[in-house]
């Protein structure tokens, strides 16, 4: 008997009970619908996360003035500034593992135009910031080592606040705003950047040179960086090494001993991404293992049908083998039957599983990433399960005694 | 046999067949040695008390069963050296059998049905229709090929499973109990369709437990015991004039009660 027979044999017994024939796939479906659903939101999930540490800067370490300590409490991180603008310098000229270092002072505080106001971050950097944070411009200039080493009156401005104060797609760039009555020139508008994991506006934000900032804004101690310092590594296998290499440059400049805690703190956005990752992976693999215990589960299902098909179907089955069926016959039938079902359900499966993991990505947001190997494994395994669990009752069917299942009532 | 020339081949050939089962430990001897030899074209019913073995011996002349010992030769092969792929093979293709329960594939066509043995021989797609479409119209059902078994009578449904055993072109055809399920009358066509085949060169062997369904052939083995107990030959009664007969008695019956009830309410 050829193949072509044997499916065609196998197809009209499926139709024959269609409703059963469909619920017994409808395990597959939902199986491969949710496995393919799952991995699709968990990479679509992991790839978000990448491109919000992606907006943050690559490599990035961000060094912040220690705590104090006074009459027994003791004050947060920053609360007693201890990072000076020598520190910085060290820190550029010193350490191998860093290829750019920026300060960045904040205040908020209202930036008025002649028609509106908006209050916002106020940062004082320095040209290295821009590329520290892979930050590109839209518009006019960033500012220059000169405007810094010069302390003008320059700043470039977030897009929010190009908004705010000037419409949508307004260039503002050659006018002047005011910071706390002080005018500045707007030399440059930043790219638009989005928002931060924890739904920051990076664009609602001004850049001023640090040295302005330290003469307008901040005033007090000179030698002070009231602010932090952020840092890039030469890669992103260097930022373990240059967190180590600044940590022991500090501790020397603070004359600090191994047993004093530390009066500063290095974050490693590297390693947040990197676990961060990592847990989405976890999330992504375990939602895909509770997706293929449903697939399995739907396996099951197929057995347990074929099973009853197959005792449902002994009289058949005897007739066949009394015609002239062979053992092979009877067996290729039914796990053709069961192959059918799952493969038939793996594709509707596949076809719900992206439908629903279109919903869910234009729900919340995310990019929709479907890898194609997820859908090969996905028919590729429902396909095994229409094999491994279709063939106990096949060679089930094969084995009956003909004269046994004629007598069958 | 026949006088005037040589006796023709032998189609079974069984000998000394034994047939012992084993359930649990007792073990069941349902044949005790059964020599039995029916010639091409022979029209044979085998008789018996059920326990007579009658079915098992059915069933290994039928291929689906091994004798313990002995030997069964079917169109001069012994089947005891063919394994289960090459008993298949035999049933396909030298037996077509006829069931009590006709055994047919519910919701599907009469066509289909018998097309199915040629399905598991390859024969292409063009080729089983036309032969499908011969053999049903031979048992007289050209016009019902599109029914399915619920949309016909029981003597209908017979006569396709007669025509699913004739579509290969067996040497024998085998039925167990062919009128089991049919009443008298329908069991009487049946019985005409065998006595057509036959006289048209078919080797029939019938397994029942009914002397009427017997008196139709021209050899009666009765089985008992696990042994052939009688091997007789017969004049076969003609089953057209058995139908006749048969429809004559019941309008005869009618009448007597049409008598009765207007005798009852003059």
């Amino acid at each position: 008997m050829t193949s072509l027979q044997t499916m065609r044999i196998a197809g009209r017994a499926l139709l024959r009970n269609k409703l059963r024939s469909f619920l017994t796939a409808l395990g597959i479906i939902i199986g491969v619908g949710a496995v393919i659903a799952m991995v699709a939101i968990g990479d679509g999930a992991k790839s978000m996360v990448e491109q919000q540490f992606a907006a943050m800067g690559s490599n990035l370490l961000i060094i912040q003035s220690g705590s104090t300590t006074s009459g027994g409490s003791r004050g947060g991180f920053g609360s007693q500034p201890t990072l000076t603008w020598d520190d910085m310098a060290a820190i550029k000229r010193e350490i191998s593992a860093v290829k750019y270092v920026a300060p960045q002072l904040r205040a908020n505080d209202q930036v008025l135009n002649e028609e509106q106001n908006w209050n916002t971050q106020i940062n004082g950097t320095t040209p290295d910031f821009f590329l520290i944070r892979s930050w590109p411009m839209a518009l006019g200039q960033p500012m220059s080592q000169a405007d810094v080493d010069g302390a003008t009156k320059t700043v470039v401005l977030g897009r929010t606040v190009v908004d705010k104060l000037y419409g949508p797609n307004a260039d503002p760039v050659g006018q002047s705003v005011r910071i706390r009555n002080v005018p500045f020139l707007v030399v440059g508008v930043l790219a638009k950047k989005g928002q931060s994991a924890s739904g920051q506006d990076y664009d609602d934000a001004v850049f001023i040179p640090s040295s302005t900032f330290q003469a307008k804004i901040q005033g007090g101690l000179k030698q002070y960086l009231k602010g932090v310092i952020i840092v890039s590594a030469t890669g992103a296998d260097a930022t373990a090494r240059a967190e180590r290499q600044i940590t022991a440059l500090l501790k020397e400049r603070h004359h600090l001993r191994n047993t004093t805690e530390d009066d500063f703190s290095i974050r490693n956005l590297a390693e947040l991404a990197n676990a961060q990752q990592e847990g989405t992976r976890t999330l992504t693999t375990l939602l895909a293992s509770i997706a293929a215990v449903s697939l399995l589960v739907g396996g099951v299902g197929i057995m347990n049908i074929m099973l009853v098909s197959v005792t449902e179907r002994t009289r058949e089955i005897g007739l066949r083998m009394a015609v002239g069926a062979r053992r092979a016959d009877i067996l290729y039938q039914f796990l053709v039957e069961s192959l059918t079902l799952s493969i038939a359900g793996g594709v509707v499966g596949i076809a719900t599983g992206l439908g629903v993991a279109q919903q869910l990505s234009t729900r919340f947001d995310w990019p929709l990433l479907i890898r194609p190997q997820v859908i090969f494994v996905a028919v590729g395994f429902s396909a095994l399960v229409g094999v491994g669990f279709g063939l106990y009752p096949a060679r089930k069917a094969s084995r009956l005694d003909p004269i046994e299942a004629l007598r069958f009532e | 046999m026949s006088t005037s020339g040589p006796a023709p081949a032998a189609v079974i050939d069984v000998e000394k067949v034994t047939k012992t089962y084993h359930t649990g430990d007792v073990d069941v001897q349902a044949l005790r040695g059964v020599d039995l030899t029916i010639r091409k074209g022979e029209f044979v019913a085998v008789m018996g008390a059920s326990g007579s073995g009658k079915s098992t011996l059915m069933n290994i002349l039928g291929g689906l069963d091994y004798p313990t010992t002995g030997e069964y030769r079917l169109d001069g092969e012994p089947i005891s050296r063919l394994d289960s792929d090459g008993l298949a093979a035999i049933r396909n293709r030298t037996l077509g059998f006829v069931f009590q329960s006709f055994n047919l594939l519910s919701r599907t066509s009469a066509l289909d049905n018998v097309e199915l043995p040629l399905l598991y021989a390859d024969v292409p797609a063009r080729e089983r229709h036309k032969l499908a479409l011969e053999s049903l119209t031979r048992v007289g059902l050209a016009d019902r090929i599109d029914h399915h078994p619920n949309q016909m009578s029981g003597g209908q449904q017979q006569r396709v499973a007669i025509a699913r055993a004739l579509v290969t072109q067996p040497k024998v055809i085998l039925a167990d109990e062919p009128t089991g399920n049919l009443d008298s009358e329908t069991s009487i066509e049946v019985m005409i369709l065998f006595q057509e085949l036959w006289r048209a060169g078919i080797t029939i062997v019938v397994v029942t437990h009914e002397p009427d369904v017997a008196s139709f052939a021209e050899r009666v083995v009765m089985m008992k015991d696990g042994r052939v107990k009688s091997d007789r030959r017969q004049d076969p009664r003609d089953a057209r004039q058995a139908l006749a007969e048969e429809v004559a008695q019941r309008e005869r019956e009618h009448a007597e009660e049409e008598r009765h009830a207007r005798g009852g309410h003059p």
